[in-house]
């Protein structure tokens, strides 16, 4: 793995924490009050800001700063989190977004915005009660990083001067005229001498840190002299076995200065005493020798090459210059004098060996297990389902063929088969299955800048975000969404003012829901706006040429007319509904996708659009019929019911024409085989079955067939990907006996029938 | 012999930088994506030094520090921190809980590994 591929993973994390950001947002606007929440929320901009920090990314990291600051005061109960707080906070996340995709693609996002935003938020933050942060001393770690300088380090203890009496220490000599200018310490080449009196308190030890580690990390630093003074140490049956009895005398001549030297007790400056002083102290190093040899212990010069693997210090150069000081002490101290550099190591040990104790974890509830797979396999794993789902069909049908009566065993395994495929193919499609919620939530942020732009108030309420459904139809319905949200805020809500006037609330609500309904998913869109006005639309129709002034058309036919191309009722053109991408673009994707849009409105109370969608794009249930000698495949989804019709139902109306007569209603009778072009005449209705569909536009038709085969799943094969586009036709499937039918393309053909002719793009028809 | 590195961290953009950060650096690593992982990874993987973040769901790095100092077997053993968090406030509630040093985010890989051989014997 290399950085890219990591800074790879990084935007993948963001879109996850930008979308934990927003819900929990929204949900802190619902008048969430749980703590975890605002942690969410806050980990998530903070999260981000990490990743952005370890990528260089400044920009984002500067606003998530600012962002995560503000958020901590809400966290921390500094600061309430108001309504119109997390209205800039919302505005924050879209910025958020926008940074993190600007990092990733490249590009940039408005100074204004960001700066903007930046000083609401530091406001917030400042507005309150600042916490009194920063009061206590914070070392710049970044900055004083020591340069551990191991290539060149020298052997502090090689250069040590020979121990010459029992305690082991001898004064370098040293030119005390170094200390007669004040900022003259340099012994040579720049060099300084630091002492440091380091006397760490029991803290240091319970908290994982050790006296030798320090002085080795100091040892880097240049050479050291270091003598442990166990004045302190009490007699053995005193002795606390994790007390810190010692201190350290440390003498460092080093090229680096007193901040580097400080930086090495980064770590320990709350739980020991460190002083540090400039040039060397001579007395306190001789102090020991003034006391004459009779303590032995109390000041005990410590040989660094005891610390193994430490590069720095070369236990062979020490040894046999230096005779072991420290080894030599205990001859004179007895045992316990050993104690100091090993004491936190004996206190580990006593650790180990103490009994093993149960960890305390606080009760948490257990995260749903997850892993995470690449599509690729999966859509392999789908497409050999689909090739199972199809050799399964062809075993069966070839079972069927050889063996007339058939043998129970043979028939009763095939069935189980079946059934194993069947719930093979649906665990599959369950894998891809995801919720529509990160489409709903991206949706919170089209409608918070369109209503920024129109200056309406608008209130997203969303439904059933968990409502599942395969990936592939995930990807394909955020765009349309997108599309028909904007044009819900942008025509179908009212002004603050014209809703007042209405006497209504002046916020104007959104509700977006998903639900699944016999085996789609349905998409609602409704607005509490005007409604459509169908008298503008109308005369917009008649003025654009899409029907003539005398047309009579109901309520529904005007509504759907919004759908034609190139129809728009905005009198301007805006930024927002944009140049003639209007509900036609939208209804056309969504047909794309198997799917159905309609409108149903009410004047004063709004509209809501409807879109149903197939839950999968891989596989459907379908009949299979037979229309002059073809196989095809009519989606089950579109059909109401099947019958055959008797001679007595059917009723001539116009040339071509012909209805039939189902329960008190006539209903459009249209012959597949017909409008296909597989046959010219039209087939006599008696002969062949007919299929009742709902179209979109909510009407009925009847089709006709020649004979029905039955009713299976197939798995859908495109015909645009590896054919053509074929009007009429959806998609291809192969079936059982291995030949290829089509699927029909059920409101296509409905449309048709109409009147207007099949073609590829073909649209509403609006004359009806 | 490998010494072993547990880190605790609910980002899996720093996890991914830890891993390869300390597998280039010749360490051996486990590794945790909140506290309470943390503490059940620890049990069975006896790590030598632990790296872990602060802010993390279900059980944060303050708490986290704190469970692994209650464990007799490991109260000694030295913890980073690893923190956006330069503020002295965030750094004396780790110190508190009982870290042992601490990193400052975004790290560079020298800096994360002289912070860890400077904990470890």
């Amino acid at each position: 793995m290399d950085m890219n591929e990591i800074k790879e993973i990084f935007f993948q994390e963001c879109e996850e924490q930008l979308a934990e950001l927003e819900s929990g947002l929204l949900r802190l606007n619902d008048g969430d009050t749980d703590p975890e929440t605002v942690n969410a929320v806050f980990r998530a901009v903070h999260s981000i800001k990490g990743g952005a920090g370890a990528f260089g990314l400044d920009d984002l990291v500067s606003f998530a700063h600012v962002f995560e600051t503000t958020l901590d005061c809400v966290r921390s109960n500094k600061l309430e989190a108001s309504q119109d707080l997390l209205k800039v906070m919302l505005r924050s996340a879209d910025v958020l977004a926008d940074l993190t995709a600007a990092s990733r693609d490249g590009g940039t996002v408005e100074s204004s915005r960001t700066s903007g935003l930046v000083a609401e938020l530091e406001a917030y933050a400042k507005g309150q009660p600042l916490p009194s942060a920063s009061a206590a001393p914070a070392p710049a770690p970044a900055a004083a990083a020591p340069e551990p300088a191991q290539a060149e380090t020298p052997a502090p203890a090689a250069e040590a001067p020979e121990p010459t009496d029992d305690s082991g220490f001898q004064p370098v000599p040293f030119s005390f005229d170094a200390l007669d200018g004040d900022d003259d310490l340099a012994i040579e080449d720049g060099r300084s001498v630091f002492t440091v009196r380091f006397k760490p308190r029991s803290d240091l030890y319970a908290k994982g840190n050790e006296s030798v580690l320090i002085l080795r990390e100091l040892a880097k630093l240049g050479d050291l002299q270091v003598r442990c003074e166990a004045d302190d140490l009490p007699s053995i049956d005193m002795l606390d076995p994790e007390g810190a009895y010692f201190s350290w005398l440390i003498r460092v001549e080093t090229d680096q200065d007193e901040e580097a030297v400080r930086h090495v007790f980064e770590f320990v400056e709350w739980d020991s005493t460190v002083e540090i002083t400039a040039g060397a102290d001579e007395e306190a190093f001789a102090a020991p020798d003034a006391q004459g040899g009779d303590q032995p212990m109390a000041a005990v010069p410590f040989d660094l090459s005891l610390l193994e693997d430490v590069p720095a210090v070369s236990a062979e150069a020490a040894a046999p210059e230096a005779p072991a000081p420290a080894a030599a002490a205990p001859a004179a101290a007895g045992d316990e004098s050993m104690a100091p550099p090993n004491l936190p190591l004996a206190a580990k040990a006593i650790a180990a060996e103490a009994e093993k104790k149960e960890t305390v974890v606080p009760a948490v509830p257990a995260a749903p297990q997850t892993i995470r797979v690449d599509l690729d396999r999966v859509d392999r794993l789908i497409n050999l389902v689909g090739e199972l789902v199809i050799n399964q069909a062809m075993l069966a049908q070839s079972v069927v063929e050889n063996e007339s009566g058939g043998s129970s065993a043979v028939n009763l395994g095939l069935e189980e088969l079946q059934q194993l495929t069947r719930e093979i193919q649906d665990s599959v499609m369950a894998i891809r299955a995801q919720p529509v919620k990160p489409v709903f939530q991206r949706m919170g942020r089209i409608v918070r800048e369109i209503a920024d732009m129109t200056a309406k108030q608008v209130r997203l309420v969303t439904e059933g975000e968990n409502t599942e459904v395969d990936k592939t139809v995930i990807d394909k319905i955020a765009e349309p969404l997108t599309h028909m949200i904007r044009n819900a805020v942008d025509h179908g809500l009212e002004t603050p003012e014209k809703r007042t006037e209405a006497g209504k609330n002046a916020e104007g609500v959104l509700r977006l829901s998903a639900k699944h309904r016999s085996g789609r998913i349905v998409i609602e869109i409704a607005d509490d706006g005007a409604g459509i006005n169908r008298e503008r639309v109308k005369a917009k129709a008649i003025e654009n040429g899409l029907i003539t002034a005398d047309a009579n058309l109901s309520d529904e036919d005007i509504d759907n007319l919004i759908f034609h191309p190139g129809f728009s009722t905005a009198d301007k053109i805006s930024d927002i509904s944009g140049r003639g991408v209007g509900m036609d673009v939208v209804k056309r994707s969504i047909q794309a996708l198997g799917g159905r849009i309609s409108i149903t409105s009410k004047p004063g109370k709004g509209s809501v659009f409807t879109m149903s969608l197939p839950l999968t794009l891989a596989v459907l249930d379908g009949m299979v019929v037979t229309v002059a000698n073809q196989t095809l495949v009519v989606p089950l989804t579109a059909i109401v019911e099947t019958l055959q019709p008797e001679k007595s139902d059917i009723h001539s109306f116009g040339p071509s024409q012909r209805l039939i007569a189902i329960r008190d209603t006539f209903c459009p009778l249209v012959d597949v085989g017909n409008i296909l072009n597989f046959r010219s005449d039209l087939a006599n209705p008696v002969d062949g079955v007919a299929l009742l569909v709902e179209s979109e536009g909510g009407g009925q038709r009847a089709l006709m067939v020649d004979a029905i085969q039955g009713q299976r799943q197939v798995v859908i094969k495109s015909l645009e990907a590896n054919y053509t586009n074929v009007p009429g036709i959806a998609a291809a499937t192969i079936l059982g006996d291995g030949r290829v039918a089509l699927i029909l393309d059920v409101d296509a053909v409905v449309t048709a029938s109409r009147g207007q002719p099949l073609s590829p793009d073909m649209m509403l028809a609006a004359t009806g | 012999m490998k010494k072993k590195v547990l880190t605790v961290d609910d980002s899996r953009t720093i996890r991914n930088m830890l891993l390869v950060t300390l597998n280039n650096a010749g360490f051996d690593i486990v590794q945790a994506e909140d506290g309470v992982e943390g503490l059940e990874v620890l049990e069975e993987s006896n790590p030598d030094v632990i790296v872990t973040d602060i802010n993390m769901p279900r059980l944060d790095g303050f708490g986290f520090i704190e469970g692994v100092r209650q464990n007799d077997r490991y109260r000694a053993i030295p913890i980073l921190v690893l923190t956006t968090e330069s503020d002295a406030e965030k750094k004396n509630r780790a110190r508190e809980a009982g870290a042992t040093g601490w990193i400052v985010k975004p790290f560079d890989p020298s800096k994360l590994i002289a912070a860890i051989e400077r904990v470890t014997a």
